[in-house]
């Protein structure tokens, strides 16, 4: 059947805000679905809320709004529309709970909208547990023995009659939410409430637990015509009980003889026509017993998925985008496999490398949370490595991560491991964690038996050969380090095999006792070195037209010879707390900007969830760790392919992060493109920045560097507390802490050298050491933190594209607070001063392409906080809110274009555009995932994403971010405030505000004595939570509905115990929080002006028509 | 442990390994060269006679992951010529696994090299096509001598070399069913013992000898080597042809395609592999299929045949049905073993040609 002549516009659901399960593998679906449908010649309508992906760039869709993802919001938007179809399945779990929820209040039916890809039926029946269960019962497949429950009773009483273990899976939900394992009661009790409350539909699945089980994913498709195919295969290295998401996954699978596998993939496709996908793709996971090969179906996703996303990178079988064309009335076999051109997409892809993936997690920034994995999914992101075999693959992964190792162990992050007895590390492994792969190493290493390991970990032995395999070459190679001359008596064939396994120079290095240079230099002599070969999704069946690379270390390489001048583009590497999806933004927007500009652009990046590592978006793509070994290795291969006037040009490094920042100084330095790599020093060094402050006369807060304790109460105390202590080169605040006296200054200074000594494998990751000390500032209390974008071109000529004005003051980590796009507060004196700063930062760095600054300003005065020369996080914000696409511009002056010839090409105006409208971003946060941890904002940033929202004022735009964000603002009931002793004057005119819109009020006993003598009247009175004798805690209150909104600020130090409980509260309840006074403003600002401003929704494109 | 090894190719190409599996005394094992695209099923394709005189590359790089089972084994010893692999795997981890795949190997002198850049060859192979190989332990002046003299299937019959030597029956059934055996794979018997009474007997039973089974249905299996080879069962089958309903598989498509006077030719490297999409020309549904074949039917000779599918890839005829003969076949494999079970409704529709069907549907 061909393309759908009925259907003329189609809406395009996108997935909203970076959350945990739910990351940019949606950006990259969605994009691929709104360019699918445009090359079609539909109209394309988007909604999404997150700024940050290139699906929200105006040039993707044709009318875009950047819009709170509600059903009302979607509506409003359908009826201005009025779009033939809607397209739910490429916008994650959002897009599908969005689409049945307008189907169920029967708007598209009024509104004549058909819902294509997959309909209501098939979703409902995949989704809701109980009717797929019911469904797979009817085609006699089994799933593990289960009942439904809506109360704690009817929960207890299933456990009761399946026994425990047993897990609970809440209907409806996404990334596992309040999914968890139970072995006893007490815990089941507390899951199940947890479950029932995660669950949009207050309804959970008790199920027999098949923990230790072996778990497998097929990503499968299927045509109008019925015609189906299997992607992919997945594996996971993890057995059953620990999410997916948190799991090391291998594609093809590793460990099932053809019989199984046949058998698993009618299973899927028997799945798949019950449920009724009948045009697009699905992922089923099964559940194998490793004794007897019983089979299990767990669960289906009728739509796109995170795993859809790493099979497509995984196997080069781009699947949103032929599920878009399924979804569109075409047929697998009327689809072109774009790699091989010459066959068609009804195939299933064949793999002659092996994929593995390993997920990124971030405990360390969420005290409370502890680092067990399980059903629930916590990690923040991954990567993908690509390898002849799975030796190869996983050491490539692991040092992808970015976390300081170099691959698995032997290295210098090996050391805490290695220093554990084998009965810890035995007991340790007991329990899935980030660490445990490393511990498997070394007790492997230290002749523990697979087989105990199997036992212990329910992790197929056939993995745990591999690791041993590679714990046996580590002892191998260790052997030689006796030798005078250990790399000649390794000679070619060692070096080879090492490599083969997946080493990387420094950890031969390491072993061996030569300084990594020397390994290089002497494997190249002797020949060793890396092959790239090329994913084709055929096995090199059929030619390849799409130079997608992974390097290995064999006899061929595959890099074809370029006479073309070519850029490197450095991507960012995994997504985590700080360095998200934006930078790909950047990264991508490079790729195609300096396409456009003549350039054959090369990707290098490890992220599989990413836009930049579609085969379609730069001209070559490396699936490379973005590491100083795996990159330089690419330049290399690129010289080596030069043909006539052709050239490596550079290489981009100030679009992805810090991830390519930091490897500024490892690659030859005529070769970085922009800001020289000494200027990248000079900023990211405290001291050599704060002398740099002082030559240009800027005004910084008081402070000082320190790398000892003495030193730092030295400086503390001659700027007084409260004080900031950041150490060096890091990103999203990593370790950065506000301290109030000597004590919390010890306890700082304690954590950050312990850091630092844990050696040089953590590299530039913060730590202190004395050539990275810290940095110990006066913290301006009450400042308004200001964020500045900024190009400046080779010449000199600086162009300031935003002013970002933020909503929390300083203290709350920049990406963790709101702002506000134009300033709000400010006037037009200071505006002038902070463009003035930020120009003469700019030309004493010598920045040439994009640089940041972030201020502080105070009783008028303003002071700098710090300067990052490369594209910050809030590019693309800044690009929506005022229309000029900054990232593209960044990339042109990087390759030698001036502000002057940008701006007669019109792609930068002559000056900072000032919108009509008010932007505001905001940050979301993972606390709903990690019930320990206290959702007070601070210095360390912890957010995962951020939305945006646009209106005629501030509270408009700010109102329209905390729908976006999922806690809406209440337009009625009950204020709760508990204000911190220092914010009780303020806090009584906001207290009014909230009177005057009509709330009644409630507060602590301290708060409210303030109050009521400053006349406000306070309705209810709230106890110490706990305290019963006084009048009902807050906690209370929040679980019996009575309060619709806290205000809570913790007063610094002490009484945090009591705020804690509150705020987890109102997580447990999703119940809003502010937790500054200045959020609590804007909040009520927001309720005002939404009051006072029809609703209005409007496209990016009108924005800036 | 295993020694250095090269595999070197007619073209004069050579590349690195270790040897694996049987060493053979003289450090030389030869064949044709071809690769193997299936990501899983090792053992059945080691096994399937339709690799006589074949060297067999996987592209999958791990493979012996899951060890060997009595219950994959496709004929009692495999045929074919040898193994080549980017990794065997020393320690399978599987339930049904009774022990190692290299046991195997050394077990039915099978020679096999591993560690080898398996892409390379296949790459080779593609711009190539199929060629002679020889690998093992020996000097490399001695294997491009062995690879450049090593025979290919061309003009061979190699059937006469792995079909049984007498008669056997399996199954029950209220038909029963003459199988050829050209090398017949233990999943086609199944298949068909699942329904009928089959009795399957050597290639070169005579057309009076099938005769005399009184059979409902005479099948043609799979097999290897060229099907311009074989006169006999060519001229067997003309004999039979539109007296007794004919299903063939792979090589009985060919034999099948030259009783019918058509001409087959040899494909430049085959299709072998679990995914090639072929469409059943009908219904226009595609069926993801397993196939092995080097020789293929060319389709403007076929005649007043019908072709019934067809390979999206390069449209390679992959079955054809003469509705009035009551014959039909498929050049890929609906049995799988290994491969997909798409196809598997090819074997119902020879039941019911058996019972007095017809072939309109098809």
């Amino acid at each position: 059947m061909p393309r759908r002549d009925d259907l003329d516009s189609i809406l395009v659901i996108g997935s909203g805000p970076i959350v945990i399960g739910q990351a940019c593998e949606f950006d990259y679906s969605g994009t691929q679905a709104c360019r699918v449908l445009r090359e079609e010649g539909y109209r394309v309508v988007l909604v999404n809320s997150n700024p940050a992906t290139i699906m929200t760039d105006p040039a993707t869709a044709d009318a875009t709004y950047i819009e709170p993802l509600v059903a009302d919001v979607v509506r409003a938007i359908i009826e201005r529309e009025r779009p033939d179809a809607l397209l739910p399945t490429l916008g994650g779990q959002t897009a599908l709970n969005l689409t049945m929820e307008l189907v169920a209040k029967g708007a598209l039916d009024a509104l004549g909208v058909e819902v294509i890809g997959a309909r209501p039926e098939a979703i409902a029946t995949a989704e809701d547990r109980e009717r797929f269960r019911e469904a797979m019962r009817e085609i006699g497949l089994a799933t593990p023995e289960a009942g439904f429950a809506r109360t704690l009773d009817q929960a207890m009483a299933t456990a009761t009659r399946i026994g425990f273990p047993v897990m609970i899976r809440p209907s409806f939900i996404l990334g596992g939410l309040g999914t968890g394992l139970a072995d006893d009661v007490d815990t089941f009790v507390r899951m199940a409430r947890e479950g029932l409350a995660a669950s949009p539909i207050g309804e959970i699945l008790v199920e027999r637990s098949v923990a230790g089980w072996k778990e497998y994913e097929l990503e499968v498709m299927r045509d109008v015509a019925d015609n189906c195919v299997v992607v992919c295969s997945i594996e996971n290295f993890d057995p059953m009980g620990v999410h997916t998401g948190d799991s090391i996954t291998v594609a093809p699978a590793m460990t099932l003889s053809d019989p199984e596998y046949q058998a698993m993939r009618d299973d899927a496709f028997a799945v798949l026509r019950r449920v009724g996908v009948e045009t697009g793709g699905s992922n089923v996971q099964f559940a194998v017993d490793p004794a007897s090969g019983e089979r299990l179906v767990i669960e289906m996703n009728p739509r796109v998925s995170r795993s859809s996303a790493l099979a497509s990178k995984a196997t080069g079988f781009p699947i949103a985008k032929i599920a878009t064309r399924l979804a569109v009335g075409y047929r697998l076999d009327e689809i072109a496999n774009d790699i091989t051109r010459a066959t068609p997409a009804s195939f299933e892809p064949v793999i002659d490398y092996v994929v593995v993936k390993v997920p990124r997690w971030q405990f360390e920034k969420l005290p409370g949370a502890e680092p067990r994995l399980g059903t629930r999914m916590q990690s923040v992101g991954e990567v993908m490595a690509i390898g002849r075999t799975f030796a190869e693959s996983l050491q490539k992964a692991l040092r992808s991560l970015e976390q300081g190792r170099d691959g698995l162990n032997a290295d210098g992050g090996e050391a805490s491991f290695e220093a554990l007895a084998t009965p810890e590390l035995l007991e340790r492994v007991g329990v899935a964690s980030p660490d445990r792969v490393f511990e498997l190493e070394v007790l492997l290493r230290r002749g523990v038996a697979v087989e105990t390991l199997a036992a212990a970990t329910g992790i197929d032995p056939w993995f745990l050969h591999q690791l041993a395999t590679i714990a046996a070459a580590r002892t191998e190679l260790e052997a030689h380090a006796d030798d005078p001359d250990p790399l000649g008596s390794l000679g070619a064939t060692g070096l080879r095999d090492a490599k083969r396994l997946g080493f990387a120079d420094a950890q031969l290095a390491r072993l061996l006792g030569v300084p990594e240079v020397a390994v290089r230099d002497v494997r190249l002599a002797l020949g060793v070195r890396p092959t790239f070969k090329t994913v084709d999704t055929c096995a090199a069946e059929f030619e390849a037209h799409t130079p997608y690379h992974y390097s290995t270390y064999e006899d061929e390489d595959e890099v074809a010879p370029s006479a073309r001048d070519r850029v490197v583009i450095l991507g960012s590497g995994p997504n985590r707390i700080g360095q998200g999806i934006e930078f790909d933004y950047c990264c991508v927007h490079a790729a195609r900007t300096l396409h456009d500009a003549g350039y054959e652009t090369i990707m290098v990046n490890c992220n599989p969830e990413t836009v930049s590592t579609d085969y379609d978006t730069a001209d070559r793509l490396y699936f490379e760790p973005v590491t100083v070994e795996d990159v330089t290795n690419v330049l290399d291969a690129e010289r080596a392919a030069s043909r006539g006037d052709g050239r490596l040009v550079g290489v981009v490094v100030t679009l992805g992060g810090q991830t390519p920042l930091k490897l500024a100084h490892a690659i030859d330095p005529a070769l970085v493109l922009g800001t020289p790599p000494d200027a990248i020093d000079l900023a990211e060094d405290r001291e050599r920045w704060s002398a740099l402050c002082t030559a240009i006369g800027l005004r910084q807060p008081p402070g000082g560097t320190a790398s000892t304790q003495a030193g730092a109460r030295a400086v503390a105390r001659e700027v007084g507390y409260p004080v900031l202590v950041r150490p060096s080169y890091v990103l999203g605040g990593r370790d950065m802490q506000l301290v109030y006296d000597d004590d919390g200054l010890k306890r700082c200074l304690t954590s950050m050298l312990g850091t630092g000594a844990l050696g040089g494998s953590l590299d530039r990751e913060g730590g202190v050491t004395k050539e990275r000390p810290v940095l110990i500032d006066r913290f301006l209390e009450d400042a308004i933190e200001v964020d500045v974008d900024a190009l400046r071109d080779r010449l000199g000529d600086v162009f300031i594209a935003g002013i970002m004005e933020h909503v929390e003051e300083a203290g709350v980590h920049s990406g963790d607070s709101a702002c506000a796009l134009p300033p709000q507060t400010l006037h037009a004196t200071v505006l002038a001063v902070l463009a003035e700063q930020t120009t003469a930062i700019a030309n004493a760095l010598g920045v040439v392409g994009p640089c940041n600054v972030q201020f502080a300003v105070k009783d008028g005065d303003v002071y700098v906080l710090e300067a990052n020369p490369r594209a910050s996080r809030t590019v693309p914000f800044v690009a929506k809110a005022t229309g000029v696409p900054v990232a593209a511009a960044a990339a042109r002056l990087l390759v030698g274009a001036t502000l002057a010839e940008l701006r007669d090409e019109g792609l930068v105006p002559a000056a900072t555009p000032v919108p009509r409208e008010v932007s505001v971003k905001e940050a979301v946060l993972p606390f709903s995932r990690f019930p320990g941890v206290d959702t007070l904002l601070g210095p360390e940033m912890r957010s995962t994403g951020e939305v945006m929202g646009t209106g005629p004022t501030f509270g408009v735009a700010f109102d329209k971010c905390q729908l976006a964000a999922g806690v809406a603002l209440p337009d009625e009931g009950c204020v709760f405030f508990s204000l911190a002793d220092r914010d009780k004057p303020a806090g009584a005119d906001l207290a009014a505000s909230y009177a005057a819109l009509g709330f009644s009020l409630a507060a602590t006993i301290g708060t409210a004595g303030f109050l009521r003598d400053k006349g406000i009247e306070v309705h209810t009175l709230v106890g110490k939570v706990g305290l019963r004798e006084m009048a009902r805690d807050a906690v209370e209150l929040l679980e019996a509905g009575a309060v619709q909104l806290v205000v809570n600020t913790p007063s610094g130090r002490g009484a945090r115990a009591d705020g804690g409980l509150i705020r987890a509260a109102c997580v447990a309840r999703k119940v809003p929080c502010l937790t500054t006074l200045a959020a609590a403003r804007a909040g009520a600002q927001g309720i005002a002006d939404r009051r006072a401003h029809a609703p209005s929704v409007r496209t990016l494109q009108e924005r800036h028509a | 442990m295993n020694p250095p090894a090269l595999l070197a190719l007619a073209d004069g190409t050579v590349l690195r390994g270790k040897a694996t599996g049987f060493l053979p005394d003289s450090g030389v094992a030869t064949g044709e060269l071809v690769f193997n695209t299936a990501m899983s099923g090792y053992q059945e394709v080691l096994t399937d006679p339709s690799y006589a005189g074949q060297v067999v590359a996987f592209t999958a790089p791990h493979i012996g992951n899951y060890g060997v089972t009595p219950l994959d084994e496709e004929s009692p010893r495999p045929a074919c010529a040898g193994l080549v692999v980017r990794d065997l795997s020393a320690h399978p981890s599987s339930w049904r696994a009774v022990g190692p795949l290299e046991g195997f190997l050394v077990q039915h002198r099978i020679p096999a090299i591993t560690g080898v850049d398996t892409r390379r060859l296949t790459r080779r192979v593609r711009a190539a096509g199929a060629m002679g190989c020889a690998f093992g332990t020996a000097p490399e002046a001695a294997l491009l001598a062995a690879a450049a003299a090593a025979p290919t299937t061309d003009g061979c019959d190699l059937v006469t070399g792995v079909s049984c030597t007498a008669p056997y029956t399996v199954g029950e059934g209220p038909r029963r069913v003459v199988a050829l055996d050209y090398g017949i794979k233990a999943t086609i018997v199944r298949h068909l013992a699942a329904q009928s009474c089959v009795t399957v007997v050597p290639s070169s039973t005579s057309a009076a000898e099938i005769r005399s089974l009184a059979p409902s249905g005479v099948f043609l299996s799979n097999g290897p080597g060229d099907p311009a080879a074989l006169a006999a069962p060519r001229d067997t089958i003309a004999a039979l042809l539109g007296d007794v309903p004919i299903f063939g598989i792979c090589l009985g498509q060919q034999v099948l395609a030259e009783a019918l006077g058509a001409t087959t030719y040899k494909l430049a490297f085959g299709h072998h592999g679990s995914n090639h999409p072929v469409r059943h020309v009908a219904s226009g549904r595609v069926e993801v299929t397993a196939q092995n074949h080097n020789y293929a039917v060319a389709r403007e000779t076929l005649g007043g045949a019908r072709v019934t599918h067809e390979n999206l890839n390069d449209g390679v005829v992959e079955g054809f049905c003469v509705p009035e003969a009551r014959a039909f076949c498929v050049q890929y494999h609906p049995e799988a073993g290994p491969g997909p079970h798409d196809a598997r409704y090819l074997f119902d529709v020879f039941v019911a040609l058996c019972d007095g069907g017809g072939l309109d549907g098809l």
